[in-house]
This record gives C-alpha cells, sequence and structure tokens, in this order.
C-alpha cells in the first residue's frame, strides 16, 4: 500500500513542479503582458492541483487530506479572481494588448 | 526522506526565483503585480512541500493564510493603483 502512495506521490507531485516550472519560465520568456498572464495560469491551475493532489496520497491522517483540499479550493477560486481584476484594470487603463498586425515584439538583445 | 518531495521543492523554488525576475524587470506595473500574484502560489506550495518533508503537516494552516493574505494583497494593490487610494469607492 506504501507503494502505491509513493508511485502516486512520483506521479503527481513531479509532473506538478515541472508545470509550476514551465508557468515560471513563461512568466519570464513572453514578450509582453497578456500572454504572461496565461503563462502565469499555468503555475495556478495545474501546478498548485498536482502538487496538492500528490501530497494528499501523503498525508496519514485524513484531517491533513480535508487541509490540503481546503487549500485547493481557496486557490482554485482565488486566483481566476485575482487574474480577472487584474486583466480587468489592465485593460480598462489603457495596456493594450500586442495582436500579430503590430508585427513581432521588440527585444533589448535583437540586433537589426 | 522522500526523493520527489526535494524534486518538487526545488522546482517551486525555480518558479519562485523566476517569478522574482519578472518582479524586477517589469516593466509594467501590472507585470509586476501578476508576478507577485504567482511567487504567493508558488509560497503556498513550497510551504505545503516542506511541511511534509520534514514530517510536520501542521505547516498546511500556515500555507492557507498564505493563500488568503496572497489573495488580498493583490485585491488591495490593485485598488490602491487604480484609485490613489484604498477608501475610494467607485465613481
Amino acid at each position: 500500500m506504501d507503494g502505491v502512495r509513493e508511485v502516486l506521490g512520483w506521479l503527481c507531485i513531479v509532473p506538478g513542479a515541472m508545470f509550476c516550472v514551465i508557468g515560471g519560465i513563461g512568466l519570464l520568456r513572453f514578450p509582453e503582458f497578456y500572454s504572461r498572464m496565461h503563462a502565469a495560469g499555468i503555475t495556478d491551475t495545474l501546478g498548485a492541483a498536482l502538487v496538492l493532489i500528490g501530497l494528499m496520497f501523503q498525508s496519514a491522517d485524513w484531517t491533513v487530506a480535508v487541509k490540503l483540499l481546503v487549500i485547493l479550493f481557496f486557490l482554485y477560486v482565488t486566483s481566476p479572481t485575482a487574474a480577472h481584476a487584474l486583466i480587468h484594470a489592465a485593460y480598462t487603463s489603457g495596456h493594450d494588448p500586442l495582436l500579430a498586425d503590430d508585427g513581432p515584439p521588440v527585444q533589448e538583445g535583437d540586433k537589426p | 526522506m522522500n526523493a520527489y518531495l526535494a524534486i518538487g521543492l526545488l522546482g517551486i523554488l525555480v518558479t519562485m526565483t523566476l517569478a522574482l525576475v519578472r518582479a524586477t524587470l517589469g516593466p509594467s506595473v501590472y507585470d509586476r503585480i501578476l508576478a507577485v500574484n504567482t511567487f504567493g502560489t508558488a509560497t503556498v506550495l513550497f510551504i505545503s512541500v516542506l511541511g511534509f518533508l520534514t514530517g510536520r503537516p501542521d505547516f498546511l494552516d500556515l500555507a492557507l493564510l498564505y493563500a488568503l493574505l496572497n489573495f488580498i494583497g493583490t485585491i488591495a494593490i490593485l485598488k490602491y493603483f487604480k484609485h490613489g487610494s484604498l477608501a475610494a469607492g467607485e465613481d
């Protein structure tokens, strides 16, 4: 039984951490705010869910699993709310998205 | 010592570092708020995994508190930058 739980922990926590890193890399490398928002969503949803579900397999006590479930539920309610508020504030304050018609984004390191 | 917990901890630490770099670079204030929000989510995961790694699942209460503070903080900063005051209402 412990072996099964360990394998399930591997299968959830390591991909969860991998998705967290992918979200972080996207947050750093994407060209403008709205696409960075998309990358941050990976960390907030898939990364957090996989790590917390993987920890649920490790919990020895059911109260610990319920606490993890509460944290997961809370993250899933608040992350979209915060993301909506952030993107609404950015859009209404005149922060325009970069469209394909505008040409490629200008990077500091690019030489013409 | 569970190896996968250590791997997860390392991945979350890398995510926190990348979010901090984005928060430092900017360029707009919304990029910084987004990066700090991601940093907060990674903090919640970090505290949870650290609690399991050190055999003290009581850390989950702290993680829940950080999740609450992260959300309230993001909304408060957004409101402050929109209205210039935390007490302002809709106009």
